[in-house]
């Protein structure tokens, strides 16, 4: 199967790799990139654990090929911390404990990311309504809600 | 699999035209990239058509009405300024296929070509009287969207023909749709019924009608009798008796663990009287 050239922007700086058509663009980032912070769940855009942004649009990473990525911008959970500085929300997931196994935890940040950069003061119901695509085996939720809504209200207040 | 990524549709009709084996057009892929993870599809070819000019746009159409992109996503839909204003019910039904990440990507005309009987789009574009241009190597054509879908999976699509546009004709005044779907959670599912009305109206009245209902049959179901039952009526609860009938009738569905025959006629006739309803005050709204 002959590869194909692609030339991508992944969290900022330039990425240029080479794929088979029929991998994923999370097969990419996992195999190819060693970005391996978005997970596989289900790999069928079910469960969200490979959450990335594709020009600032939240997407399943299993959902997409590599090859689809050329000339756009991604963002993974990679690019949420400014080097060694935490971002609130990640700041706010440890203090909630907001997280137990973690699998989900990279898309949902990605997510809440996203969502927060859209509406900075969201509904519980909104942020509910956004993450239906993150599934959490582990916390039933309820805590993911509250570090996100937490967050929100701090980035507020700091702004 | 070979992958092309054409910048013209005769590219792209050209590339489908001379493919063997099988061949699917990549838009958001939502549902493509699932068969193919699933080996349900195994494509010999894959075109991605977003690199085509003009496949990301939503403009206003000569008629007053709406021509939307192929490869136009949920999302951009139910962000537009003026779209949700006036076609809330398509805006709707769009809305509610899967989740926020999903809707980035999936795309109207592609929950119309995967054909399934429950896409919630489909109901909702063939209330409102909505078209798309196929276009194959003997032209484009104009067709009603209710004839694209032949069963499941299966469209009236001969090889070499790709859709290139959707079109949602002028709303004009007094007009008002409304989508409603029946899932046993309140979010990420798939409809057990789902149905769309378009309705017009001169004050009280019902001047023009139509009706459609999703997951009842194997392609989704325009229920033609919706006029007789409505036009001419203020929406009284005869009107409504008729209408309820009618859906139940339009109902083949099929027994399956989201719903037997039986609760899926049975909503038919709920979702219809519901539905309508909603139509109704969004027309008279719109006057």
């Amino acid at each position: 199967m002959k590869k194909i050239h692609v030339t991508t922007k992944i969290n900022g700086d330039t990425v240029e790799f080479l794929c088979d058509p029929r991998e994923t663009l999370l097969d990419v980032l996992r195999d190819r990139l060693g970005l391996t912070g978005a997970k596989e769940g289900c790999g069928t855009g079910d469960c969200g654990a490979c959450s990335v942004t594709v020009d600032g649009r939240l997407t399943c990473s299993c959902l997409m090929l590599g090859v689809e990525a050329e000339g756009h911008e991604i963002g993974t959970v990679e690019g949420i911390a400014d080097g060694e500085e935490l971002h609130p929300l990640q700041k706010k997931f440890i203090e909630y404990a907001a997280l137990q196994c973690g699998i989900c935890t990279p898309g949902i940040l990605v997510a809440a990311k996203n969502l927060l950069e859209r509406n900075p003061d969201p509904t519980e119901e909104e942020v509910r309504y956004w993450l239906a695509g993150n599934l959490c085996r582990c916390t039933g939720y309820d805590k993911i809600i509250r570090a996100v809504l937490d967050t929100a209200a701090e980035m507020r207040e700091a702004s | 699999m070979n992958y092309y990524k054409p910048a013209t549709f005769d590219e792209a009709i050209a590339i489908a035209s001379g493919a063997e084996g099988i061949t699917r057009i990549l838009a958001g892929g939502t549902d493509v990239l699932v068969q193919m993870r699933s080996d349900i599809v195994t494509p010999d070819t894959l075109i991605d058509i977003k690199a085509i000019d003009g496949v990301k746009d939503i403009t206003r159409a000569e008629d007053g009405g709406w021509t939307i992109g192929v490869a136009v996503c949920g999302a951009e839909i139910s962000e537009h300024p003026d779209l949700p204003r006036e076609w809330p019910g398509v805006v709707e039904a769009i809305g509610l296929i899967g989740s926020t990440q999903v809707q980035g990507r999936a795309t109207p005309v592609g929950n119309l070509c995967n054909a399934s009987p429950a896409a919630d789009s489909v109901p909702a574009l063939v209330a409102a009287g909505a078209e798309v241009t196929v276009q194959g190597p003997n032209g484009p054509r104009r067709v009603a969207v209710e004839d694209i879908p032949t069963g499941p999976g299966r469209t009236s699509l001969q090889k070499g023909e790709i859709i290139t546009a959707l079109h949602l004709p002028p709303r004009g005044k007094g007009g008002g749709d409304a989508y409603q779907r029946f899932i046993p959670r309140t979010e990420m599912d798939i409809a057990v019924v789902g149905c769309g009305v378009n309705l017009r109206v001169s004050g009280q009245v019902i001047t023009e009608a139509r009706m459609a209902l999703g997951a009842v049959a194997p392609t989704v179901e325009r229920v033609r009798g919706a006029a007789d039952a409505l036009v001419g009526t203020k929406l009284e609860d005869s009107a409504l008796d008729a209408l309820a009938d009618l859906a139940q009738a339009a109902c083949n569905p099929i027994d399956d663990k989201r719903g037997t025959v039986k609760f899926r006629t049975h909503l038919a006739g709920v979702y219809a009287r519901r539905v309508a309803k909603i139509a109704y005050e969004r027309a008279r709204a719109a006057q």
